[in-house]
């Protein structure tokens, strides 16, 4: 580990429930991160792996147990609190890159910095820096349906970075994308990490987690293995 | 960025908006319309009473203006009577009778008023002059009919004898001026003449008798109670006042308003559904957007506006189409019932009236409010992980 820990999870279960009896999700995962760190959460479908990540990313709560993000225990923060918490402190990234179709990708890179009031010129220049550091400043007109799955992915990106986020929390970013592209979206989370931000994976892609330097193993909602990789050259 | 957002939402599927519009529109118009026709009629007899002054109406005890065939008797003496009532300042009498103008293409049938015509409040001269002894003005109507012209004399009988085959009460008359009936329609055959010349044709069944009276009062004079006072002098006359007459006619059109009243409310109901089927419709399609933007920070308040702007911009949109929708089909459809044979020119049934028709579509827009904010709540309150989890299936 590369520093103090960012993200503290301490015995967490999610239990949702059902008719007959509930699904424990999570069953009482612990685990820290460091500021730095890039992390992987593998395992099989239906592991627990994506509600972990929802956790982590206080888009929902612990049954029991708790959640720590940069010292905020985000697992008790009302809904109005926890959303603005989300949208200062985490960047996330989703399968399906989820762009809103009606804005450009300048303008869906902007969405948080317009939700979070930041001035209209400065939210501007920030959007087109994001969308430069992801190699898309000249698709920053393009509508979503305009751009590929791989372009598309990378604005998702730059709008996970608008707000300066403390944490990146992407759930299978390069499900929905082929090897090529999955590739320039795994460099991209590389470097990301390399200029100092922290990231969560959840993947099932092998060469995402291979990418990572620590990749956590889970099975029936549980942490089965906990493994630094060696850092790469 | 809430604003357009919401604008750009309603563009992404242009013409399930379009179409939306138009159904609000017609809704908004319909609204409109129901508005327009329960004050109209309303707002347009009592502008037809109140032309000329005239606050009271004075009849025979316990009937309507020209409801029945009684008359006042000692004409004379009642105008006298009311003259000298305090905050009386103009009494008009009215006879009516009906009339038959003789002559080579056929006996015409007319009514006629006997009026005096320095005081009189029943037409408007368009052309010549007042009618003085044996002469009468007529009606475009009448003057169509008898091919007669300013200046001509005609026959004109008060009555048929049926047994004899003949008319009763003859006198040459001149026609001195051409003249717009007020409470007549324009196809009515019609003539004023003075009431003496009336009376007498009228024998001695209507010597020194009026249908009614016309009394104008002084502006600082309550109407009522002059005609309560009017009513203590004569006690063979009931004085209805513009007020009392308009009550009545109230009561007596209620089912008009009553109609436009469940019509309007229908229009509303319609307009909401349209509203909250449409921006159901569209939040349903956007779940998963919503729930990206709730998983990134946009809160709960940002996405129930947005969705509220977006019904409140179909309810205004639609508002605005349906205003200019609701005039026209107002103006037609008014067209059409004053048609109607009987009715004076000066009715209106559709009266736009902006503080009514506005209130009307300020309240549709309201309904669009409240049709956006159930949608919304609902988007707004999603459980973010468990929709991402079904959307992710999905």
């Amino acid at each position: 580990m590369s520093g103090q820990p960012l993200l503290l999870v301490r015995d967490a279960h999610r239990d949702y429930p059902r008719s007959a009896e509930p699904v424990h999700a999570v069953r009482g995962v612990s685990l820290d991160v460091a500021q730095g760190e890039y992390v992987a959460i593998v395992g099989p479908s239906g592991c627990g792996k994506s509600t972990l990540l929802n956790l982590l990313g206080a888009i929902d709560r612990p049954t029991r147990g708790g959640v720590t993000i940069g010292g905020t225990a985000v697992s008790t923060l009302p809904d109005k609190a926890a959303t603005r918490f989300r949208l200062t402190n985490i960047g996330f990234v989703f399968q399906r890159f989820y762009l809103l179709p009606v804005l450009t990708a300048q303008e869906n890179v902007e969405l948080p910095m317009a939700e979070a009031k930041v001035k209209l010129t400065e939210r501007r220049d920030r959007a087109r820096e994001l969308l430069g550091y992801v190699g898309l400043q000249a698709r920053a007109d393009h509508r979503p349906a305009e751009l590929s799955g791989g372009e598309q992915q990378r604005v998702a990106i730059a709008r996970a970075l608008a707000n300066r986020p403390i944490v990146l929390l992407a759930d299978e970013p390069t499900g929905e994308l082929d090897a090529r592209t999955g590739s320039d979206v795994i460099a991209l989370f590389d470097r990301l990490n390399r200029d100092g931000m922290t990231i969560v994976v959840v993947t099932h892609d092998e060469n995402l987690a291979g990418a990572a330097r620590r990749v956590i193993h889970m099975l029936d909602g549980r942490v089965i293995r906990d493994e630094p990789l060696l850092r790469r050259a | 960025m809430r604003f357009q957002l919401a604008a750009l939402s309603l563009r992404r599927h242009a013409s399930r908006t379009l179409l939306a519009v138009l159904g609000v529109a017609v809704s908004a118009a319909m609204l409109l319309d129901m508005v327009m026709l329960a004050t109209g009629m309303r707002q347009s007899f009592a502008s037809l009473l109140g032309r000329n002054g005239f606050t009271l109406r004075v009849s025979p005890r316990g009937t309507w203006p020209f409801d029945t065939e009684a008359t006042i008797a000692q004409a004379r003496d009642a105008t006298i009577a009311m003259q000298r009532i305090a905050g009386v300042t103009a009494v008009a009498p009215v006879l009516g009778a009906t009339i038959h103008v003789l002559g080579g293409r056929g006996p015409v049938t007319a009514f006629a008023l006997g009026v005096d015509p320095t005081v009189q409040g029943d037409y408007e001269l368009l052309e010549g002059r007042d009618p003085p002894a044996d002469a009468l003005v007529a009606s475009d109507a009448l003057l169509r009919a008898t091919g007669a012209r300013i200046g001509d004399t005609l026959d004109v009988a008060a009555g048929f004898e049926s047994q004899l085959r003949t008319y009763t009460g003859r006198r040459r008359v001149v026609v001195s001026g051409r003249a717009r009936f007020t409470y007549l329609s324009a196809d009515d055959r019609a003539a004023a003449l003075q009431l003496a010349t009336v009376q007498a044709m009228g024998g001695a069944d209507r010597a020194d008798r009026v249908s009614l009276f016309m009394v104008r009062t002084a502006p600082n004079v309550n109407p009522d109670v002059a005609g309560g006072a009017i009513e203590r002098a004569l006690p063979r006359v009931s004085a209805l006042s513009t007020g009392g007459v308009i009550a009545e006619a109230e009561h007596r059109l209620s089912y008009f308003r009553q109609l436009a009243f469940i019509l309007g409310a229908v229009s509303l109901i319609v307009g909401f559904l349209l509203v909250t089927t449409i921006v159901t419709v569209s939040v349903n399609e956007r779940i998963g957007e919503i729930a990206i933007m709730r998983a990134i920070g946009v809160s709960r308040s940002h996405v129930v506006h947005q969705i509220v702007i977006e019904g409140i911009g179909l309810s205004l949109t639609g508002a605005a189409a349906g205003l200019i929708l609701g005039v026209f089909t107002a103006k037609w459809l008014n067209s059409i019932l004053r048609g109607f044979p009987g009715l004076p020119d000066a009715i209106d049934f559709f009266l736009f009236q902006p503080n009514s028709a506005f209130r009307a579509l300020a309240l549709l827009v309201a309904s669009g409010i409240a049709a956006g904010i159930y949608p919304a709540w609902r988007a707004a309150s999603l459980p973010i992980s468990a929709t991402l989890r079904e959307e992710a299936v999905g």
